[in-house]
């Protein structure tokens, strides 16, 4: 009992973290019609950039800076490629956003090399107990930075005018045009957004129990994907939960690895896909993508 | 007020969809441009809100002016803000967004606060039903009251010129007519129209000048009450048959170019 809830608890962390970088995803692609790739590279820019930072100005502002450099580097890419590209096919951006994903991470391993970069967090690698279920100070911090920009983020969706403008253009962009919502403001604002919470996530994610930033970060936006899709690629709701099901499924099955022995070591690393599949297989468009909704 | 003159627009630089259209849309007038599908008055529309790009339309030669500005180059956005707001054909109601957020995302193209209040009482005045429900999904209203919460969003950014393509688009006669007295009383409110229709009934009921459109040219124009009443409009949109001869109605009081017939360009 006390490891299920250990697992649970440890599930939902890790799916918070999936749900932020999820919920970029999705975002995107509601403003740009854009499955965008380089989110991995993106991670792994914002973890490089806040380890490398935090010994010459401290923690604190390397973690500011740092965001903001994800953020930058978003924009850029969105400004540069992916504005320019606009009513490209869909799939040709995707690929597009493959190329730009391994530029930057090719860039990116030869800097780190075969380095671990330590990040000072300050909370460091303790971990915090409620009887016998515990889960580390990084994670616990996590889950509550996770769930306030979440809540945020969702606040900001509903209400704000730039929810309005971005839900508007992404159910008919040329109609949102007429009423005079910039879509290229639109569809920056989303990158900008998803560069944040991915490199928010960047920083909780190469913190305890991972050892530091090592390129192996990147594997992780790329579990975050089926949590995007699983969740609906239209669906910023679907986001969330697709994140913390991809969270609790991947901590189980590497919990109770020893009974999952017939299935071979390290079954949790391609929990997440599997479990992809398995809803696709029953929900094409994910749990709560849109199949179609419009009324003529 | 919006003065087109001698416009010609192609579609991937093949398509003639609009040939050398001239008109006027005068301050405070409502001026309505009939023709059948293909026309070229879609194209029209696009054309002066900036959307042709998105349709791979080019203007070829020509111009558009709205007051002393030529809109050739601006962006929809930029339309807006100068006071031209088009109200798309078929509606096209963001279905996923609540009736509130509809008239929201259509004040977006300006940022006066004070303005956008002002349009909204005013829609909320002239629709009460849009008030009424304005927590609904936009999915969830009726043809009809989608057109009214259509012409609403399009209000919201307090244009000097509406545009509207084909407001009486798959709705019952009742309804059409209620749209066509919105229309008038938008219009005595001070703002100028420009009406697309192909209900010809409507559209000259309220319109002060008319244009026909015959494959992207214009083959009549004139006053609205004058053109209602020649024979080839009878005719063709309004569904008199006045002459059993076709070819003998060619007495028409106002500026024709050319002869009007179903199948001939």
């Amino acid at each position: 009992m006390t490891q299920f809830l250990s697992l649970l608890l440890n599930g939902v962390s890790l799916g918070a973290i999936y749900a932020l970088i999820a919920l970029g995803f999705v975002i995107i692609f509601k403003a740009s019609e854009v499955v965008s790739f380089t989110h991995g590279s993106l991670l792994l820019l914002g973890a490089y950039s806040i380890a490398r930072l935090s010994e010459p100005i401290g923690f604190f502002p390397a973690v500011l800076v740092g965001v903001a450099i994800t953020a930058l580097a978003a924009f850029l890419v969105e400004r540069l490629i992916i504005n320019r590209l606009r009513g490209a096919p869909v799939i040709s951006l995707a690929i597009v956003t493959i190329g730009v994903d391994i530029i930057l991470l090719t860039e990116l391993i030869r800097r780190i090399g075969s380095d671990i970069l330590n990040v000072p967090h300050p909370w460091g690698g303790g971990s915090f107990r409620i009887g016998d279920v515990g889960i580390s100070e990084n994670r616990l911090i996590a889950t509550i930075v996770a769930a306030f920009l979440i809540g945020l983020f969702f606040l900001a969706f509903k209400y704000s005018s730039w929810g309005v403008s971005m839900r508007a253009s992404a159910e008919d962009g040329e109609t949102a045009a007429l009423m005079g919502i910039k879509q290229g403001r639109v569809s920056a604002l989303a990158w900008v957004v998803a560069g944040v919470l991915a490199g928010v996530a960047a920083l909780f994610l190469v913190g305890s129990p991972t050892p530091g930033v090592s390129p192996s970060a990147y594997t992780v936006a790329l579990r975050a994907f089926p949590a995007a899709i699983l969740g609906g690629l239209d669906s910023t709701g679907g986001a969330l939960v697709g994140g913390l099901l991809i969270g609790l499924a991947e901590s189980f099955a590497a919990g109770y690895q020893d009974q999952l022995l017939f299935l071979g070591r390290g079954f949790g690393d391609v929990v997440p896909y599997i479990v992809m599949i398995g809803v696709l297989l029953f929900r094409p468009s994910g749990l709560f993508g849109t199949r179609e909704l419009t009324r003529v | 007020m919006l003065s087109i003159d001698s416009l010609h627009v192609t579609y991937g630089g093949a398509v003639q969809a609009v040939r050398g259209v001239s008109m006027e849309v005068p301050d405070g007038k409502v001026v309505a441009v009939l023709g059948s599908n293909g026309a070229g008055k879609t194209t029209l529309l696009r054309t002066i809100s900036g959307t042709l790009r998105l349709h791979r339309g080019r203007v070829e030669s020509g111009s558009v002016r709205f007051g002393e500005t030529d809109l050739a180059s601006r962006d929809p956005a930029q339309t807006v803000r100068m006071g031209l707001v088009q109200v798309p054909e078929g509606r096209r109601i963001f279905g996923r967004l609540t009736v509130e957020e509809n008239l929201r995302a259509g004040g977006m193209g300006t940022r006066d606060k004070q303005a956008k209040a002002r349009a909204l009482d005013r829609v909320h005045e002239m629709f009460p039903l849009l008030k009424e429900r304005g927590s609904q999904r936009g999915a969830l209203l009726s043809g009809g009251e989608q057109q009214m919460l259509a012409i609403g969003r399009a209000l919201m950014a307090s244009p000097k010129l509406l545009l509207l393509d084909e407001p009486s688009l798959g709705l019952a006669p009742r309804i059409i007519g209620q749209i066509g007295e919105v229309i008038a009383e938008i219009n005595r409110q001070g703002t100028s129209v420009l009406l697309v229709e192909q209900n010809a009934t409507m559209a000259l009921g309220v319109a002060d000048l008319a244009y026909v459109l015959d494959v992207g040219e214009v083959s009549l124009s004139g006053d609205a009450r004058a053109l209602a009443q020649t024979d080839e409009v009878q005719r063709l949109y309004l569904g008199h048959e006045s002459g059993t001869d076709p070819g003998a109605a060619a007495h028409v009081p106002v500026t024709s170019g050319k002869k009007l017939s179903r199948w001939s360009a």
